[in-house]
């Protein structure tokens, strides 16, 4: 079975993200990228199949500007087999829509015949949490959401989700897509000698047009601005004086 | 054309305060006619239609709209779109499994987590963890949105909307629910209660977190975690708040041994007071703590417990 893993290139989660003065957008120049964290899981995920035997090829995919090719080569030195960059941009200010990316998405995965596909939960820049479910509803195919735990059973997989009142465990039929929490896995390092074996690996590359898709985005951007800030408080002294303060504030 | 608004309903139940806040929200776009799917909705059904503002309440009964199942219940969704501009939900996990499942049946974009209504086509989101706020107009024609709850406040009831009984989409076949591991807690919800007190990895242990434990139990609050409490096994998942846990917004939030990472202030900084209890004076969480103690928590906890 084919694994295929859509892996996004967002601002490092450790990146203070800083909105810019015109309230154009938030300010990409000179800050650290990386893989978006979820999709190293769906990676780690996808490559621990390929250990287990289940699966035999791990194909990473993503759909944005050029610069995402570092990101497939980090892929590619954890372990993925190859890549496949779909251009849709050339100004790294443009975010894809997820229903654009699902929709690119669809036409690799009808190339490509996966048995699953795993996403991650959510991009860390946009936090849509939209992209899994939407190819999940163009191909026709069930859908398992917020996996902490995956196993994969002939024609099945049993997915244990992370929701709101705990966890829910389902039985989706296979082909699916899966979209991974945080828990599912501890993502590794690549080593330095995959990272070198990495920049062999094969790096296909096509275009949104390729594939007769039209990636402009439904949702003008009207402003990006700062969220309100906090008044600053005060530090207390003691617990004495925090039970009065906050006797003071009505609090408790 | 109205807003057919999604209601939150656990087995059977309607998830008042989550529903009452969308409800808010939808009215400000247009008639609301709230749906209550699952194996058993009527009950729900019936506490929808008194909450204010609802203008028509549907309720579909079908073993495979139980457990909330994408794929059974954006079919049921999808099958009603024609009536309504706007489809929406209170952005829980369930909402936000079938949302944008409907929007791209739909071929539109999803809304998420909208925390701010400017017009019927233009919305505020939050994005990078709560470190910008969008403002997006949309040129679709129809809106698919999951509403952020705790901006709005929850619409009251008092009402006595129709409700019509309808019948469910057909199901795809394509999952099926295996079981559920729910948290049992006499403990107020955490995304509706007025107190919460969390936890972090400073705690230590499960143990320990009894100590948290009994201090929301004190001040009758609900118990969080930081995302570490959780990956260390202290708390269950369903505690998590932060950018891809819980939002919250009490009155009052407690953080104990919690350093106060981007990610979890996007779960909790619009929390009406905010205490930091941390033995690290240069931890970032102090820089939105209404007030702030620094101390070590296995002194501190006990002692607030007790004086409270
Ligand atoms: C994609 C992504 C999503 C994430 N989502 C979330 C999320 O939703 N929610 C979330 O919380 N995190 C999330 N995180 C993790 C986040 O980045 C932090 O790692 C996490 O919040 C840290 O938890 P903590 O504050 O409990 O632990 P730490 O950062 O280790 O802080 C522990 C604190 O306890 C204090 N302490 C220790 N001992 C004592 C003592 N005896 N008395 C008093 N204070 C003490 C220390 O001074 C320290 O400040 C996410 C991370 C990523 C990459
Ligand atoms: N531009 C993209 N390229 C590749 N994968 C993507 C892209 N955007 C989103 N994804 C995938 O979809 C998941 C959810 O993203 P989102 O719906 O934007 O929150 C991500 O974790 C990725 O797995």
């Amino acid at each position: 079975m084919k694994v295929l893993v859509p892996v996004k290139r967002v601002i490092d989660y450790n990146v203070k993200v800083r909105v810019k003065a015109d309230q154009s957008g938030v300010d990409l120049a000179n800050v650290k990228m990386s893989m978006n964290p979820f999709d190293e899981i769906a990676v780690e995920q996808a490559i621990r199949l390929k250990e287990a035997g289940t699966a035999d090829e791990v194909v990473v995919v993503s759909i944005g500007v050029k610069q995402s090719q570092e990101t497939l080569r980090t892929a590619m030195a954890m372990g993925a087999d190859r890549a496949l960059l779909v251009v849709a941009a050339d100004n790294v200010e443009t975010d894809i829509e997820p229903l654009a990316v699902a929709k690119i998405l669809a036409k690799v995965v009808e190339e490509e015949q996966p048995g699953i596909v795993l996403c991650g939960k959510q991009a860390i820049d946009n936090d849509m949490n939209a992209t899994g479910q939407m190819l999940s509803a163009l191909l026709g195919w069930s859908q398992g959401t917020f996996a902490s735990e995956l196993e994969l059973k002939d024609d099945a997989a049993i997915v244990s989700r992370e929701v709101d009142g705990g966890l829910q465990t389902i039985k989706v039929s296979l082909p699916s897509v899966i979209t991974v929490d945080l828990r599912l896995n501890e993502p590794r390092y690549a080593s330095l000698p995959n990272i070198m074996k990495a920049k062999k690996k094969p790096l296909e590359e096509k275009t949104a047009a390729d594939y007769g898709i039209d990636p402009t985005p439904r949702l003008e951007v009207l402003s990006t601005a700062e969220p309100a800030e906090r008044a600053a408080g005060i530090i207390v002294g003691s617990v004495d004086e925090l039970v009065s303060k906050l006797k003071e504030a009505g609090a408790v | 054309m109205g807003v057919l608004l999604l209601a939150e309903v656990n087995n059977g139940e309607l998830a008042l305060d989550a529903t009452a806040k969308a409800v808010t929200a939808a009215k400000l776009i247009g008639d609301v006619t709230v749906l209550c799917a699952g194996e058993r909705a009527a009950v729900a059904g019936d506490a929808a239609a008194k909450i204010d503002g609802v203008a028509k309440v549907l309720v579909a009964e079908d073993a495979s709209l139980g457990h909330r199942l994408a794929e059974t219940t954006a079919a049921l969704i999808v099958s009603l779109a024609d009536q309504f501009d706007h489809i929406v939900a209170p952005a829980t996990t369930d909402a936000k499994n079938v949302m944008p499942r409907v929007a791209a049946l739909l071929d539109v974009m999803i809304i998420s987590d909208a925390s701010g209504v400017v017009d019927a086509k233009t919305f505020e989101r939050p994005i990078y963890a709560g470190n910008a706020v969008q403002t997006v107009k949309t040129a679709d024609p129809k809106v698919v949105m999951t509403i952020r709850t705790t901006g709005f406040d929850a619409a009251a009831d008092g009402n006595d909307a129709p409700v019509e009984t309808i019948s469910a989409a057909q199901d795809p076949g394509l999952s099926s629910w295996v079981e559920d591991t729910l948290a049992q807690s006499d403990r107020p919800e955490l995304t509706s209660a007025g107190v919460v007190v969390s936890g972090g990895r400073g705690v230590g242990s499960e143990d320990d977190f009894k100590m948290i434990e009994a201090l929301a139990d004190k001040l009758g609050a609900a118990v969080g975690a930081s995302r570490a409490a959780v990956d260390s096994g202290y708390a269950p998942n369903d505690w998590q708040v932060g950018q891809t846990g819980k939002v919250v917004a009490p009155e009052l939030y407690i953080a104990v041994g919690i350093s106060g990472a981007i990610q979890h202030l996007a779960g909790m900084k619009d929390s009406k007071i905010i205490v930091a209890i941390n033995k690290d004076e240069e931890a970032p969480i102090f820089q939105v703590a209404d007030f702030g103690l620094v101390a070590d928590l296995f002194d501190a906890v006990p002692e607030l417990t007790g004086k409270l």
